[in-house]
């Protein structure tokens, strides 16, 4: 299917098949930039895919104090769930655990949305009755004493409408020391565009999966026909020279955004390819059948 | 078009009730309508037409030229639009106000902005007695809009407010905060006894008269609530916000209620 080219790289004219996600963001400050990351860090922790975690989670970009609500270093984190719910659920117990715990931080919406996600609103009991509110400039923030002073944050945070997760491109290379090259390199463009994130270490999948399994029980298991060590089967989309396969993943706040970030990591990787042995560019989908967005590479030449 | 202007012809013959003069109720009216409402509390029976002259324009932006104390609630009920008064005016400005903004150049009465949910309700002078307070009876004092003084605040100063922001460029009396249900206040000097029987809320100042032993201090703290109301500030009224410190003092009470509420001191104070 390979018939498409860009900087001499062949690319299947084929498309990355995504699904509509809830989707929420919020600011994270502290009292220095290292903190604040820290902090985005470790709410982002263990937030690969929804299918084992819960959420889909990772730091759009760190935010200049001059921007943040209270005029300290901050980083801008996305969550993805399968549905408003469960991203309520993922936001109070990543915010609970691990921003509420880290020192100096403080906690802000990070867009806005009429469909409110609660935030301080629940966060607000573990101040077990210490706990004020302020509402200033139209926003309500709550004051919980903790050991190290207070902990301020927003009332609640909006719910992204029309957001987007599994947006992908698979690269495929000579080996896979070369194909990593390229993966970082196509991570690092696609991390640049605005509000979307990489959930994947890394921003790199290197287990990609199929829907099902063999084994009772077991929802996906491992894209047998990428795998390099199952080539020369009849179900390998591999061609003998492939010697490794790394994909990246990208979950955006829209369907442009997705569309944009996947453009840029294609552009990157067509650029760094030929040096590192990169051979085909291709995409995952289930056939259309699956997800509602489809991202046709063809789309993503200019 | 320009503004729906009275201008004052002489001073009231008696205390006037301009609740009537908001844009909510004067839209669709023309002027001889305008004329006839009533506005007098006595037996006189006082049109606006007997004490103003009306100059027709945009009921949404209402201007009073030449104030007076007897001018009382003056922007009642506003819940958009905005009110400008050149001059003073009586008590309860902008009472139980939803929306939109009154501009007064000159002083208020008492009870400025009581009852008033939303909205921006300045002064350029000063304010009498409860600015932002409960009237008598009433179950809150200012409850979510903004008041900013430019002159002194008299005493009792948002006294039982419970959501909402104060702002005084002067000093203000003797019990500033008394009976606080929640909001902010910032003065750069209160009198005696402020936040008697405060439950929560915040009084920020620079200096004040004897505090009540019903308050504790908890050291020395840098907020970052304190960073938030300064950017508040830094849009809302440029000239407030060097009144808030980087590192305050403070003092949790009144300990004889709720005790949620704070006086903030800068740190050197």
């Amino acid at each position: 299917m390979p018939d498409l080219s860009l900087n001499g790289i062949a690319l299947d004219d084929t498309f990355a098949e995504a699904f509509g996600m809830a989707a929420t963001a919020v600011v994270v400050t502290a009292d220095t930039a290292r903190w604040a990351g820290i902090a985005a860090a470790t709410m982002t922790g263990f937030a690969t895919s929804v299918i084992g975690c819960g959420a889909e989670a990772g730091i759009d970009r760190p935010v200049a104090a001059a921007e943040t609500p209270d005029g300290r270093p901050g980083v801008r984190v996305l969550l993805f769930g399968f549905d408003q719910k469960g991203l309520a659920g993922q936001l109070t117990r990543r915010l609970g655990q691990c921003v509420l715990t880290s020192p100096g931080s403080a906690c802000y919406a990070g867009t806005e949305g009429r469909t409110r996600l609660k935030m301080g609103a629940n966060l607000r009991y573990f101040a077990d009755g210490h706990q004020v509110a302020k509402r200033l400039g139209g926003r309500r923030y709550w004051r919980l004493p903790v050991m190290d002073g207070e902990f301020v944050c927003e009332h609640d945070t909006g719910l992204v409408e029309g957001a987007v997760g599994g947006g992908n491109l698979l690269l495929l290379g000579r080996n896979q020391p070369g194909t990593l090259a390229v993966a970082e390199i196509a991570a690092e463009a696609a991390r640049g565009v605005p509000d979307v994130i990489l959930p994947f270490p890394g921003g790199i999948v290197r287990s990609g999966s199929k829907v099902g399994s063999r084994y009772k029980g077991v929802i996906a298991s491992t894209n047998d026909a990428y795998c390099p060590s199952l080539k020369g089967r009849p179900g390998s989309a591999l061609a003998p020279e492939v010697g490794a396969v790394l994909e990246i993943v990208i979950d955006g706040l829209s369907a442009g955004a997705v569309q944009a970030s996947m453009r840029a990591a294609l552009h990157a990787a067509v650029a760094a390819g030929p040096a590192h042995g990169l051979l085909r560019v291709t995409a995952g989908n289930y056939g259309g059948k699956l997800g509602k967005f489809h991202f046709h590479l063809r789309d993503l030449l200019r | 078009m320009s503004a729906l202007a009275f201008s004052l012809r002489e001073a009231p013959p008696e205390r006037l009730d301009l609740s009537p003069l908001t844009p909510g109720r004067l839209t669709g009216l023309t002027l001889p309508e305008i004329e006839r409402l009533p506005v007098g509390t006595t037996r006189l029976g006082v049109r606006v037409g007997d004490v103003f002259t009306v100059t027709a324009g945009n009921a949404g932006d209402i201007r009073l030229l030449g104030g007076s104390a007897r001018l009382d609630n003056v922007g009642r009920g506003l819940a958009a639009g905005r009110i400008t008064v050149e001059g003073d005016v009586g008590q309860r400005l902008g009472f139980a106000m939803a929306g939109g903004e009154i501009v007064v150049t000159g002083a208020a009465g008492p009870f400025a902005a009581s009852g008033a949910r939303g909205g921006t309700v300045r002064i350029g002078g000063d304010a009498d007695e409860r600015a932002g307070g409960a009237v008598h009876g009433a179950m809150a004092g200012l409850d979510g809009a903004t008041l900013i003084i430019g002159g002194r605040a008299g005493p009792r100063l948002g006294d039982r407010m419970r959501r909402g922001l104060i702002l005084v460029r002067g000093a203000a009396g003797d019990h500033a905060g008394a009976r606080m249900i929640a909001g902010t206040i910032l003065a750069p000097a209160v009198g005696r006894h402020p936040g008697i029987g405060m439950r929560r809320g915040t009084i920020l100042t620079s200096r004040h008269g004897g505090l009540l032993p019903t308050f504790v201090e908890t050291g020395r703290h840098d907020l970052v609530f304190l960073r938030l109301l300064r950017r508040t500030l830094d849009a809302l009224a440029p000239d407030f916000a060097d009144l808030v410190p980087a590192t305050v003092r403070r003092f949790a009470g009144d300990l004889a209620t709720l005790g949620k509420g704070e006086i903030l001191l800068p740190a050197d104070a």
